[in-house]
């Protein structure tokens, strides 16, 4: 029930967002995360968005995936 | 970067298996497999269904914890749910894995079959959007869910609250993870070398809250999220921590999860929530592991609002919910299981919820997925 799903905001009315899931659109609420902005994305729950997804830090954490395979051999 | 099919990588996922199974088996001969707890009814579909429980078999035991905020409701939550669809004019809106869920003597799905409104909602604003088109209706939301969940009911309250909406209530049964997590030490049943921690949950009130886990309990945390190379390299972490002696609190999960987590979100939780005491299916009344409307919202409270009178709840005596949510025997072990108990008939709600242990046993867990082809499920 925990379950959140990654997706990207395509556009922002007030206190409600846009995302995209095969072609459907839908309205998310975007009060829990006031500063989002266009493009960025979103763990999207029960119809909020509840954190945004840092591209840094998931290449940065694939590195080390990378790194820590590499290592076993 | 789509946050998904990165996190899914076979030859990735091999590399970090060798790791774990090289790391898992230093030490001493005889020394028994590490023991680590999913405690997010998530991760436990995950790691069934990936088959990384299967290809670690004997490396690593993963025990499930009570993580599924459906198995974790008491019956007597339930049973006051149920009588509140008996209300004149109510319209029980509910997120759908609840409706099967039997509780004392009937389930929401055969209150709905007696004709009584209860609707499924996505989302806690459809449920406001139904209070919103039914004025002269009683709209009541069941409010479950952990940290993840409560902020999108505190702010669908505030939006009710900035409305004057006067027709829409919540039953909240809100639970929090880590006061479980620490009773569950308490009890002292299982003997834990890490725990996989939820990483949703986390999102929300970042790595903080699991501290004293680390520190008081000397137990290692791994935040994680929901990907099969996620939960390959917590176990990976979990093992590091291990094997150098430590314990702390750490983010694999680090693209969803910020140290701070969602100040935002709290800060709403906070506005809207107290926490109090809780009752837990198979862990009983844990302290300070709830969450109740505070007393400027109580006018959207339907325990207050509502005069709820429920029989003293029962449950099946065989059914062994209980004690697969504490971690102490797998879905296998209750004779119920997939005999009795199945996901079209359950019996407890661990069978009922997507999420829930006996549910994910039952889809997952009895087909080995990994046979000739390692890592098939990955």
């Amino acid at each position: 029930m925990c379950l959140a799903i990654p997706t990207k905001v395509i556009e922002i009315k007030g206190n409600l967002g846009v995302v995209e899931f095969g072609g459907v659109r839908k309205d998310i609420g975007l009060s829990l995360l006031p500063e989002l902005k266009i493009g960025d994305w979103v763990l999207l729950h029960a119809g909020f968005a509840i954190q945004k997804l840092d591209e840094e830090e998931a290449e940065e954490t694939l590195r080390l995936l990378e790194e820590i395979s590499e290592v076993s051999g | 970067m789509k946050y998904l099919d990165e996190f899914r990588d076979k030859r990735l996922a091999k590399g970090l298996v060798d790791k774990i199974c090289s790391l898992s088996g230093e030490g001493q001969a005889g020394t028994p497999a590490p023991t680590f707890m999913e405690v997010c009814g998530t991760h436990t579909v995950a790691i069934l269904r990936s088959g990384i429980k299967e290809l670690l078999k004997g490396r690593v035991n993963m025990l499930s914890g009570p993580g599924c905020p459906v198995c974790v409701t008491a019956t007597s939550d339930l049973d006051k749910t149920i009588a509140l669809t008996k209300i004149d004019q109510v319209i029980l809106t509910t997120f759908g894995d609840m409706l099967k869920v039997p509780g004392s003597f009937s389930s929401l799905q055969k209150e709905r079959a007696e004709g009584y409104d209860i609707r499924i909602v996505y989302s806690c604003l459809d449920a406001l959007k139904i209070a919103e088109e039914n004025l002269d209706k009683t709209i009541i939301f069941l409010a479950i869910g952990f940290e993840t969940t409560a902020p999108t009911i505190a702010s669908s309250i505030i939006s009710a609250h900035k409305e004057g909406l006067n027709n829409f209530f919540i039953l909240s049964v809100h639970k929090l993870i880590p006061p479980a997590m620490k009773a569950l030490l308490d009890m002292g049943e299982v003997n834990l070398d890490g725990f996989i921690c939820p990483g949703h949950v986390s999102a929300i009130i970042g790595s903080l809250p699991y501290q004293f886990i680390a520190q008081d309990y000397k137990i290692p945390c791994v935040i994680t999220g929901f990907e099969p190379l996620d939960v390959l390299q917590a176990m990976y972490m979990l093992l590091m921590q291990k094997k150098k002696g430590e314990s702390k609190v750490e983010i694999q999960y680090s693209r969803g999860v910020p140290q701070q987590g969602n100040p935002k979100a709290m800060e709403l939780m906070d506005e809207v929530f107290e926490v109090c005491d809780a009752r837990w299916r198979g862990l009983g009344i844990i302290g300070s592991s709830g969450l109740k409307l505070k007393e400027r919202y109580e006018r959207f409270d339907a325990e207050k609002n509502f005069n709820i009178q429920v029989e003293e709840s029962k449950e099946h005596p065989e059914c062994r919910c209980g004690e697969i949510l504490r971690g102490i025997i797998e879905p296998a072990q209750c004779k119920l299981f997939a005999k009795i108990c199945t996901p079209e008939y359950p019996v407890g709600p661990c069978m009922v919820s997507s999420e829930g242990t006996c549910a994910a046993y039952y889809k997952w867990g009895q087909t080995p997925l990994v046979g000739s082809d390692p890592l098939g499920g990955v």
